[in-house]
């Protein structure tokens, strides 16, 4: 295990600029999703008729109006190669949107965002992994996405066996995979492709305990190999050890800003945000 | 309290000449332990930039139709993967498709040749390939489209990757299912000794129409059917009502004077450019040039409606 953060890579470039960041999560149920309805309620909203009224309860089952749930506020913040960044803050409090907007996944609403570098995001609990497939044409597929060729291909695929030892599994659909075994696999073909941005999410630190060891090992390689670590948890000591700042979110905006122990301190003590 | 440690540091500038959104789905990693080498030319970029909002949405568009289109080896993967999925723990495989075609077509054809009083050897020939390139070609693809987004979403999710490479996918697809029951109006062709000779390689522009059209309507309705839900029912149904009034398994002469008509319909001069190469005609200029006008208008549209729907589509589905 980790004494303290590690080493930064020497000259990197890669980084991440966030200005004044905002996204709006538009959430459709009920009517939202009906194209009928959207339409009829457009048309009686413009007759102004009771009827269109009528179905605009924000209650009513029906009712063609999205919520939108504003995942983020006014973001702005960079981090340089070499950083190690964690963001802590209560659940729903953006973390893993951020994580999305930062890999290009959700596009922002307002703002900029600007990064330099290959990124890689380890968000998925299925690690983007199609369970019908097998382990090697899941492999095949990670594979062509990061653009390697037949020669690259078979590499990641050695070195992916040779990580989740999974004999004549490889071969079969992930579907008939054992839980350990799809989170070996998933966890061992994330991590094969080492990016200059990694973006994780915190249960990418779980996982069972004897299979930790030596997950630790490989997700140390890549994050070494990484030159900015952006990781949300909840778990202090995951934090502790592998970040050298930290972000407080709450609803969505920032709280607090600063080296990892300052920032702990007052999220452990459930300060109040100073909003 | 003490003062809040500093809550980040200032904005850099935003250098608006640098715009342009530049999606890079890291195509720049390598394999772990391996160094990252290169010049700062080669170091994938994103930039989103919600501020200058309207203005960069085409490039963002084009941007992922280039790195879409980069990414084909993935994308023809996927296809394949999709049909190898469909067809596994089947014997025949693919060739399913090709079965159940055959029976269609076999029984269909006695049955309207009867009902039309044509003769078998005139009219299943026709009947066998208007019925693959609407069932397979057209009408298949349009149904498919509208999926092709939503069946992506744990993909799309989960990674940045451009939706170009959703478009490829469900258009590659469905040629290995064309190229699969392509083998039943070639059998029949056989049995009835009819080859459209060297005319038939006159099909090939009109295929290359297809699938410009097919991507387009795997945008367009991709995007569509990724919002309003109720609208791949809706889809099912016009195909359903354009299947009957097109000439697929009537012939255009059966409407005598009244055949008029006939080039309001899209499908039937894009049916027709691809058909009648086949039946050993060429196809009429006028047959072409309502082809290419519709091809033109779909593929604006859709184009307008992408370039307005990718940053949504995330959300959507």
């Amino acid at each position: 295990m980790l004494a303290s953060p590690l080493p930064v890579p020497p000259g990197g470039r890669a980084f991440i600029d966030v200005t004044a960041l905002s996204l709006d999560f538009p959430l459709y149920h009920g009517g939202a999703r009906s194209l009928k309805k959207t339409v009829l309620s457009g048309v009686s909203g413009k007759v102004g008729g009771r009827l269109g009224r009528a179905g605009r309860s924000p209650d009513d089952p029906n009712a063609t109006r999205r919520v939108v749930v504003q995942a983020l506020r006014d973001l702005t913040f960079s981090v340089r190669s070499g950083e190690r960044l964690g963001i802590v803050g209560r659940n729903g409090a953006g973390k893993s949107s951020l994580l999305r907007v930062l890999g290009g996944i959700y596009e922002p609403v307002a703002g900029r965002i600007h990064t330099g570098g290959s990124v890689n995001t380890l968000l998925d609990t299925n690690f983007g992994m199609n369970l019908d497939l097998t382990g090697r044409e899941n492999i095949t597929l990670r594979g062509r996405y990061v653009g390697l060729d037949a020669t690259g291909i078979r590499a990641l695929e050695e070195d992916v066996e040779g990580f989740a030892a999974l004999g004549p599994f490889m071969d079969l659909p992930v579907r008939l995979y054992s839980s350990g075994m799809v989170v070996r696999l998933g966890f061992g073909l994330a991590t094969a492709i080492a990016p200059q941005i990694l973006l994780m999410d915190e249960w990418f630190m779980a996982g069972d305990s004897r299979f930790r060891d030596k997950a630790h090992a490989r997700l140390e390689t890549v994050v070494r190999g990484a030159e900015i670590l952006v990781l949300t948890s909840h778990m202090p000591d995951v934090l502790r050890q592998w970040c050298t700042r930290l972000i407080w979110l709450e609803a969505g905006r920032i709280v607090a800003d600063g080296p990892v122990d300052d920032i702990m301190t007052r999220y452990e003590s459930g300060a109040a945000p100073a909003l | 309290m003490s003062a809040l440690p500093s809550v980040t540091e200032p904005s850099s500038e935003p250098d608006r000449d640098a715009a342009g959104p530049i999606g890079a789905p890291g195509s720049a990693t390598a394999l772990a332990g391996a160094a990252h080498g290169g010049s700062l030319d080669d170091m994938p970029e994103m930039l989103i930039d919600a501020r200058l909002g309207r203005r960069v949405r085409g490039l963002a568009a084009r941007a992922d139709l280039r790195d879409g289109i980069a990414l084909w080896r993935l994308a023809f993967t996927l296809g394949w993967l999709d049909i190898k999925l469909r067809y596994r723990g089947s014997a025949l495989g693919p060739l399913w498709l090709t079965l159940s075609s055959a029976v269609m077509v076999g029984s269909m054809g006695f049955l309207y040749a009867t009902l039309f009083h044509i003769g078998l050897a005139e009219y299943l020939p026709y009947l066998a390939l208007s019925l693959i390139l609407w069932q397979a070609g057209i009408g298949g693809l349009a149904g498919e489209a509208c999926n092709s987004f939503i069946d992506a979403e744990q993909t799309i999710r989960s990674m940045r990757m451009p939706f170009t490479v959703q478009v490829i996918r469900t258009v590659v697809r469905n040629v290995i299912v064309l190229g699969h029951n392509v083998i039943v109006p070639l059998v029949v062709f056989a049995i009835f000794g009819q080859w459209p000779g060297l005319a038939g390689f006159l099909c090939l522009p009109g295929l290359a129409l297809w699938l410009l059209d097919g991507a387009a309507s795997c945008y367009l309705l991709g995007a569509i059917c990724a919002r309003f839900r109720d609208v791949p029912p809706i889809i099912g149904s016009l195909l359903q009502i354009a299947y009957y009034l097109t000439p697929v398994i009537w012939k255009p002469s059966q409407l005598g004077a009244r055949s008029w008509w006939l080039p309001i319909n899209p499908f039937d001069s894009l049916l027709e450019v691809v058909r009648a190469p086949l039946l050993g005609t060429a196809p009429s200029v006028f047959t072409w040039v309502a082809a290419l006008v519709y091809s033109a208008l779909l593929c604006l549209v859709s184009w307008r409606v992408f370039v307005r729907a990718r940053p949504r589509i995330a959300f959507w589905v």
